[in-house]
């Protein structure tokens, strides 16, 4: 077998094995470099996996040459091969500016590990997405899940070790829901393998430990996206962790958990069973929605703007929720875009305020006055990725707004194209309230000596602003490869 | 390509005014030559004709961004870059006297917000329309909060807040809506939608588009006009009695006859309320406008009455209707420009924004104020100015479309026409002026002047060969049915 073959395996392993290595090294000074080495490494390995998969169709990889149902299978459709790139290129894009964002946001007595646990939340998000095996699955969350409590509690922030506490309480019942149900299903199919169980689930459909599994799946999978109401941990997290650990998470943690919930819907139990038998979509329709609106009207009431952002991503879970739950093509491509456009939305408006922590040591309101002609790069990419927020065209935004509005009237759910819309209008409020704050009042007394972050944390913002648009005019890899994905999943247009 | 070029030129403008920012002199000859090279280039455009699409991008499937000449976007486009340079040549002497702060940013964001028109104008489907729409209000938001007082931020609010709101709540749902029934996205003549959605949907998507496209002001969404007027002269002027409202009413006569066409339209039972609307805008407003003393309020009251002519001309739904809306995007622009030049020589020679305080102005300003003159009785709709022609034809397609009514709302909305505009030249003219006279006041700077008289020139010039507006709009109905 050559390297090439083993990609699969080393998606996972190259940070799995970096993690320890960087706790090695010790000193950030060898450390960050050879973190950024590995984020980049296992970045190139994702994309070399995705073009591997478009040009070749699904990759089935078995660990240790143990074939499938006895040994751990790997398998890499374009779905999971777009998580993959979103998650390690967040990680890779952002590595860069630890360095700097390290000295300013992380307690004095964590820093030597900050770096490691940050791989190790990697390779756990990585090999959920990346597994075929369902208590593999489950094995690569509480890696993730752990790492991610970890970093969160590192804040310097004191009201950062409550939050990474909450996180924990909350993240560990929906961990242990998603294994309750793994369980369940397992019970009733004796097998861990995904694409096994689904064809043993199809025989089994009508009973009743197979129809809690889901329950209890979807239940578990809702905690780690944060569907409304099973959102609360989000708000608190995001505000204290340290902000680049924000930039990250809100990237990638919420959308991990949407990938979970769509791997099992489809690739496990199967779409028929889901929305016929268990009308999934009665719950996630619903919710979805009072979560857009929800999380929109209080990310207008927000002093601290980590925190308004942490809510617009409520809002926009909601959105992917709602999406999921339309049962159809349509709405099937339009989460899997806002799970990538997301993304990169949120990675770089956390970003900009990792820039602005970085030189005023927070991000109120107040911090943000006159900040437009201090900050004028940073304040630029704020308000590009806050008219993608809002869905303007030529953005990666109205990319998933259109296709989430044109689902929804495809599945004839008319009101629900009406709340998104009304959504991102309250969108235009919590994102303009920051402008006029930045371009339109003068800054406070002594503000004038506040110059823009340093090139390495304002580089990543820069790059991931500017992918926001590049993705909303040339949209062949997420809306091609989302339609590839849906595609195999069973799901005609 | 041509189409292409026509928006590179002031985006490009744009970069250079920034780079250009510490030689006033080269930032203010870059926008006057990016302006004229700009109308030569529109100019050529529209002499060639050439009708083939510019594919700019597909970012969703099926659907491109892309640009396509036709006669009415010609009409917008060789008016927005015309009266762009115009403009720019009255701002230097403005915005000098006035003297204006971050004038870089002025001249470049102005850029920006013309290179928008034109996309507006060149547009070739909705969702192409739809991005330089959103792009012109978004490029004209730090225009309007130029000054940077809470008053202009109040303003710039309300300026947003309802061009956003109604643009992205009603007009892109209907585009959604379009997208998904028609299938295309086009701007065919004769329409994309008959047969293919009910009459009940259609007339959903005909009240979504006509509220939805806010920037034609329809009320009750009117109330960021009369916001916008604390702006600079210049951007009321051109960008808001011309290139951001005409954008708006642009896009409704768009929408009529190549989204909807005409015999889709007048089977349509909302048609008749939503003229009815339109009918009631017009009054409403010029009652407003009798109201304001501001005068540059009232002048904004005015353009919201007048624009609803143009929206009541496209609902007429026939070929008299549409020609007369397309003919009175020109005249009304050139009257108002006028106005708005004039109210703004007045505010830099005399510093004076009050109608109640223009008594006797008229001797110290002749210009100026026979300017404004002319212009009204332009607005008014009387000979021997372009304004008869447009009114003219919007009569005669009520008329056609058996609209009596609507023509003796006409008739009343001239004469409040006469009421809001005539006072103003009465008073600057024939009472004396207060207190010691106009000792001191002098004529606003010259190149100011030099922009009233020409478009003051324009409205009569209208008068005597309007066939140059109306032979290029009626070339709108020999498109091809499918275009190529």
């Amino acid at each position: 077998m050559t390297l090439v073959d083993q990609l699969p395996a080393l998606q996972v392993a190259v940070p799995l094995i970096g993690a320890p290595l960087c706790a090695l090294l010790g000193r950030p000074r060898l450390a960050w470099p050879f973190a950024v080495a590995v984020a980049w490494i296992t970045f190139a390995i994702a994309i070399a996996l995705l073009a591997r998969v478009l040009a070749g169709g699904p990759i089935h990889y078995t660990m240790g040459g143990w074939p499938p149902v006895l040994g751990i299978e790997y398998v890499i459709d374009p779905l999971n091969a777009l998580v993959l790139v979103l998650v390690s290129g967040m990680a890779a894009v952002i590595m860069p500016a630890v360095r700097l964002g390290i000295d300013v946001e992380v307690v004095h007595r964590a820093r030597h590990l900050f770096l490691t646990v940050a791989l190790l939340a990697l390779a756990g998000m990585l090999g959920i997405a990346i597994t075929g095996d369902v208590f593999n699955l489950y094995v690569f969350l509480e890696i993730s899940s752990l790492a991610s409590y970890a970093l969160v509690a590192m804040g310097v922030d004191r009201r950062a070790t409550r939050a990474a506490f909450n996180y924990l309480i909350l993240g560990t019942i929906g961990a242990t829901f998603i294994l309750i149900g793994v369980g369940l299903a397992y019970m009733m199919t004796g097998t861990l393998n995904m694409g096994d169980m689904a064809t043993r689930l199809a025989g089994a459909a009508d009973t009743a430990p197979v129809q809690a599994a889901l329950a209890f799946i979807l239940v578990g999978a809702g905690i780690k996206f944060a569907i409304f109401p099973a959102h609360a941990w989000m708000p608190n997290a995001y505000t204290y962790a340290p902000s680049l650990v924000s930039a990250f998470f809100g990237a990638t943690a919420t959308k991990i958990g949407a990938y979970i919930l769509i791997r099992f819907v489809y690739s496990v139990f199967g779409a028929d069973f889901s929305f016929d038998v268990m009308k999934i979509d009665w719950v996630l329709v619903p919710l979805g929605l009072a979560g857009a609106v929800f999380g929109s009207i209080v990310a207008v009431w927000q002093d601290d703007l980590r925190r308004m952002l942490a809510y617009s991503s409520v809002a926009q879970v909601g959105y992917i929720a709602a999406a999921i739950g339309y049962g159809n093509h349509d709405g099937l491509v339009a989460a899997i875009i806002h799970v990538f456009n997301h993304g990169l939305m949120k990675g770089a408006l956390f970003l900009v305020m990792a820039c602005v922590i970085f030189r005023l040591g927070k991000a109120d309101m107040a911090s943000f006055r006159g900040l437009g002609r201090r900050m004028p790069v940073t304040m630029g990419c704020f308000v590009a990725a806050g008219l993608s927020m809002i869905g303007v065209p030529a953005t990666v935004g109205f990319i998933s707004k259109w296709y989430l509005v044109t689902g929804a009237i495809e599945a004839g759910l008319w009101p629900v194209a009406v709340v998104i819309v009304a959504s991102s209008l309250i969108a235009v409020i919590y994102i303009w309230r920051v402008v006029e704050a930045a371009y339109f009042t003068e800054p406070p007394p002594g503000g004038d000596a506040v110059a823009e972050a340093p090139a390495t944390l304002l580089a990543p913002t820069v790059v991931l602003t500017a992918l926001c648009i590049v993705f909303g005019l040339a949209t062949g890899l997420t809306v091609g490869v989302a339609g590839e994905a849906a595609g195999v999943l069973g799901v005609a247009p | 390509m041509m189409a292409a070029l026509a928006i590179a030129i002031p985006l490009a403008a744009a970069g250079l005014v920034l780079l250009a920012h510490r030689w006033p002199n080269l930032r203010e000859f870059l926008s006057l030559a990016a302006g004229a090279l700009l109308f030569l280039v529109v100019a050529a455009i529209a002499s060639t004709g050439d009708g083939t699409a510019i594919v700019l991008g597909e970012p969703v499937a099926g659907l491109a961004l892309k640009l396509v000449v036709e006669p009415l976007g010609v009409v917008f486009a060789l008016l927005a870059s015309g009266l762009w340079v115009v403009t720019t040549v009255y701002a230097i002497g403005y915005m000098r006297a006035h003297h204006e702060v971050h004038q870089t940013r002025f001249y470049a964001f102005f850029a920006v917000a013309i290179a928008s028109a034109i996309g507006v104008a060149f547009a070739g489907n909705l969702i192409t329309l739809f991005l330089f729409y959103e792009a012109l209000t978004l490029s004209t938001f730090p225009l309007v909060t130029h000054a940077g007082t809470s008053r202009a931020r109040q303003a710039g609010r309300t300026y947003l807040g309802i061009l956003l709101g109604t643009s992205i709540g009603l007009q892109l749902i209907a585009i959604v809506l379009t997208w998904s029934f028609a299938g295309t996205l086009d701007f065919v003549p004769g329409g994309i939608l008959e047969g293919r959605v009910s009459d009940a949907l259609a007339g959903l998507l005909l009240v979504l588009y006509v509220f939805g496209i806010g920037k034609a002001a329809l009320m009750p969404f009117h109330r960021w006009l009369p916001a916008a007027m604390v702006a600079p002269t210049p951007v009321s002027a051109l960008l808001h009695a011309v290139a951001v409202v005409k954008a708006g009413v642009f896009t409704i006569l768009k929408v009529s006859w190549f989204v909807f066409g005409f015999d889709l339209l007048r089977d349509l039972a909302i048609l008749d309320v939503l003229q009815w609307a339109a009918a009631f805008t017009i009054l409403a407003a010029s009652l407003v406008a009798m109201t304001r003393d501001n005068l540059k309020a009232r002048l904004a009251y005015s353009t919201v009455s007048q624009l609803a002519y143009i929206v009541l001309a496209a609902l007429l739904a026939g070929q008299a209707g549409f020609l007369a809306g397309g003919l009175h995007i020109v005249t009304h622009a050139f009257g108002k420009i006028t106005l708005f030049f004039c109210a703004g020589a007045i505010l830099v020679a005399a510093h004076k924004q009050a109608v109640s305080e223009l008594d006797g102005i008229g001797r110290a300003m002749p210009v100026t104020m026979a300017a404004f003159t002319l212009a009204s009785l332009s607005i008014i709709g009387l000979p021997p100015f372009g304004g008869l022609w447009s009114k003219w034809l919007l009569f005669e397609g009520s008329l056609a479309a058996g609209q009596t009514l609507l023509v003796l709302v006409l008739g009343l909305s001239t004469l409040l026409n006469i009421g809001y505009l005539l006072p103003i030249p009465v008073r600057a003219f024939l009472r004396p002026p207060p207190g010691q006279g106009a000792g001191g006041l002098r004529e606003a700077p010259p190149t100011c002047l030099a922009a009233i008289a020409f478009t003051s020139l324009g409205c009569l010039v209208l008068f005597f060969f309007p066939d140059v507006v109306t032979v290029w709009l009626e070339q709108v109905f020999l498109l091809p049915e499918v275009p190529g």
